[in-house]
């Protein structure tokens, strides 16, 4: 056992940190540490200059284009590019489909959407979720009907998120009705180019657009983009829902976002002293504190594990949302009445504040927004009452 | 970075669970408690065979030179198995002390009969009317001329009882309550001008009054420089707690699993109870209180190597105070799902809850920790 990280990994720290700190665009990182509105090009860009790096993705294989990191060197490599405020990396491609075709799809499926994926020339989304069909996502209902050379698909997905600029979307399709529910869906690869698709934005609790509903009306889908075998997409789903947990915590995110709570609570005045110096504030922010210390140290010892991704997943997501909401929480909580402004062209980078940047800081008019938009956290990715069911039937055989 | 461990700590891991699961069963274990002497010597001389007595101890003194990973690892176990062994008061706080503060002639004879299981040291610090301060010190060594007088009263002092020596702490100079002028002696345990009131303590360990009065030694008593005691008594408490930190986790993990065999046998509505999603539910809970808990006793235990004291005492308290709630909700819940029979003697449940809650108690609590966590935000 050595809890320390070695001196290879260090030195891989900072090369990643020399890296990261350097090359995230000015603009992309404002619009991170200021929780402003991201546009589709700082993500794309992004994502080209890790690709121009070689560092497109960290987890896949070399075969596939990735630079096959181990998975502490995985974390971290998330932890910087927090710290460095870059953008995400959309995970819809890199870390949901993308493992799935290796797994399951043929080689001309990885041919054509694996070095796409890598270089962000392809923006995916994913079509799980159904308005009748959240936490029972095996009962979905969208139909995908054999015609020849063809899949007929019709119905409705919906929370798909940023589907507004995506290229395409995997689907989970219903091709039987027969047997067990789970035994009657097939997993497709369906171009949003394609006649049919309608796409309408879901205004959320923020009253910003960043999901949507995605309808499809006889939408012809070649049968080249079924994925695996038809009646199978249950099993690759699942595989899919294990697969990505180096990042399902968020720690990375999270640390960061701690230093900026701290930063806000000491900048905040309170009655000729600091927010931070009121014990009552300051001890939420050390109960956080304590709970991402437990979280952090839990993360790596389910990453360098050298077992498969399993059940205690579960966990990360479950403890991982729950700091991230908290964080969120205490951040809006800082600006006290200044917390009740919705000022929403404040989110965009070219805004003139005509505040008094004494009274209302250009960190302000997000926080409250994120508080309200994390509580998407515990909800998605199955639920946090999923996922004790999951850590009920997987790990205690309850 | 790598969290499995070794192959000689799964070796001394598994002599110990051994040991513990032939030799400490539930049953034998109720019987130490209610003996004279609350413990097994048997046990004691065990523990020195496999090396546990000498495991944290430099080369140089007999001992294994072990690291916090290992203390880490004996505690988890001794935790599970509900150990009423002196092993915190003799091999943690006194080794600790001995270790950073002796002599290298106190060192020479004491760290080599702890680690062979002939000598048993506690610790007396504490004070009445004073909680969990660890600088708060009134009882006072007095120098007449080569002798020191000592005087005060020293409470809750773990396993007192059948220790040979004790390490105390005494006022040499300046006020109550200054951090400096505090030094630390050992004394024999029987020296005239000590008096112990023995009481066994609500887990089933044991504990002592202790009262000195006009109790006389040499300066050759004296373990460390004169008035300098505090930052040894800050590193034992600290080792102390991270101590505590592990074997409060080998009793949650404990108590985790004998409920959830529970729930998984007792019926009623002709069902498991664990068929229940309201209990399946808390039960993953607890689970995760467990597992964050091992994670934050793993951080007490990395503190301990710290050079910097701030941050060591920082991360100790952290991991304390994450314990010493996690504790209670594990202990309660445990309680709760066993129905009638966790509040029952018979069952180890109740002595795991009772264990684990004053764990809790001791060193510090959750308010006491919490708040040095708390007011570290404000250095930071």
């Amino acid at each position: 056992m050595d809890f320390s990280y070695s001196e290879e990994e260090k030195q891989f720290r900072a090369t990643v940190r020399e890296f990261v700190q350097t090359h995230v665009p000015k603009e992309t990182a404002h619009r991170v540490s200021h929780g402003l509105r991201m546009k589709k090009a700082d993500i794309v860009n992004w994502q080209k200059i890790l690709f121009e790096k070689g560092w497109g993705s960290v987890s896949w294989p070399k075969a596939f284009g990735g630079c096959e990191w181990t998975p502490t060197q995985q974390y971290i490599f998330e932890e910087e590019c927090a710290e460095a405020n870059a953008p995400i990396q959309l995970p819809f491609g890199l870390k949901m489909v993308a493992p799935v075709l290796m797994a399951y799809g043929n080689a001309a499926q990885q041919a054509k959407f694996l070095p796409r994926i890598l270089q962000g020339d392809d923006w995916w989304c994913q079509g799980y979720s159904e308005p009748g069909s959240g936490s029972d996502l095996a009962s979905l209902k969208t139909k995908a009907e054999r015609q020849g050379d063809h899949y007929v698909v019709n119905g409705q997905k919906t929370w798909t998120t940023l589907a507004q600029h995506a290229d395409w979307i995997f689907c989970l399709v219903r091709t039987s009705a027969e047997g067990r529910q789970q035994e009657g869906i097939s997993f497709l690869l369906i171009d949003m180019k394609t006649p049919g698709i309608t796409v309408r934005p879901i205004i959320m609790i923020d009253e910003e657009h960043e999901v949507n509903e995605v309808w499809f009306d006889n939408v012809k889908v070649p049968v080249e983009n079924l994925v695996g075998e038809e009646n199978k997409g249950w099993t690759y789903a699942k595989y899919l829902l294990g697969h990505e947990r180096t990042n399902i915590a968020q720690v990375g995110r999270s640390k960061r976002e701690l230093k900026r709570l701290i930063r806000l609570a000491s900048a905040q005045p309170q009655n000729g002293k600091r927010l931070i110096d009121d014990s009552r504030f300051r001890d939420r922010i050390a109960s956080l504190e304590m709970e991402l210390n437990a979280l952090e140290i839990t993360n790596l010892r389910v990453i360098s594990s050298n077992s498969k991704p399993g059940p205690e997943a579960s966990l990360l997501k479950i403890k991982g949302s729950e700091i991230q909401q908290l964080l969120t929480e205490l951040q809006m909580q800082t600006l006290g009445h200044y917390a009740l402004p919705h000022v929403p062209q404040a989110l965009d980078l070219e805004w003139q504040s005509d505040f008094d940047a004494d009274t209302y800081p250009e960190y302000a008019p997000s926080l409250s927004g994120f508080y309200f938009n994390f509580r998407k956290t515990s909800i998605y990715g199955g639920s946090n009452e999923i996922q004790r069911n999951i850590i009920t039937q997987m790990m205690l055989s309850l | 970075m790598n969290f499995d461990y070794n192959e000689d700590q799964i070796a001394l891991q598994d002599s110990i669970n051994r040991f513990l699961a032939k030799d400490y069963t539930f049953d034998k274990r109720v019987g130490y408690s209610k003996s004279e002497l609350g413990y097994s010597e048997e046990a004691w001389h065990t523990f020195a065979e496999i090396g546990l007595l000498a495991l944290p101890f430099p080369t140089d003194n007999d001992g294994l030179g072990g690291t916090a990973i290992e203390t880490m690892l004996v505690m988890n176990a001794l935790g599970k198995g509900l150990s009423l062994e002196p092993y915190l008061s003799t091999v943690i706080l006194s080794g600790s002390i001995i270790t950073q503060a002796g002599s290298p002639s106190q060192k020479g004879h004491l760290i080599p009969s702890i680690g062979a299981g002939e000598l048993k040291i506690a610790f007396a610090h504490f004070e009445p009317h004073n909680r969990y301060e660890n600088h708060i010190t009134s009882t006072t060594a007095k120098k007449v001329g080569d002798i020191w007088k000592i005087n005060g009263h020293k409470s809750v002092v773990l396993h007192a009882q059948n220790a040979h020596q004790i390490i105390l702490s005494a006022r040499t100079s300046g006020n109550t309550d200054d951090a400096a002028g505090i030094s630390l002696f050992i004394v024999d345990a029987h020296a005239p001008g000590i008096t112990m009131r023995n009481y066994t303590t609500q887990d089933g360990s044991r504990a002592s009054e202790i009262t000195f009065h006009d109790l006389e030694v040499s300066s050759d008593h004296l373990l460390g420089q004169l008035d300098q005691g505090h930052q040894f008594i800050e590193i034992a408490l600290d080792a102390a707690n991270a101590a505590l930190c592990s074997e409060a986790v080998g009793v949650m993990s404990a108590l985790f699993d004998l409920t959830l065999e529970y729930v998984k046998t007792r019926k009623q509505f002709g069902v498991p109870i664990g068929k229940f999603q309201a209990l399946q539910h808390r039960l993953a809970d607890m689970m995760m209180s467990v597992e964050q808990s091992r994670s934050m006793a793993i951080l007490a235990a990395l503190a301990q190597d710290q050079q910097d004291a701030q941050k060591r005492s920082r991360d100790t308290s952290a991991a304390k105070a994450y314990i010493c709630k996690a504790a209670r909700h594990v202990g309660q819940e445990a309680i709760q799902l066993h129905g009638g029979m966790g509040v029952t003697d018979e069952l180890s449940t109740s002595h795991y809850f009772k264990r684990l809650t004053m764990i809790g108690l001791t060193f510090g609590d959750y308010d006491y920790h919490f708040s040095k966590v708390s007011d570290a935000l404000l250095v930071a």
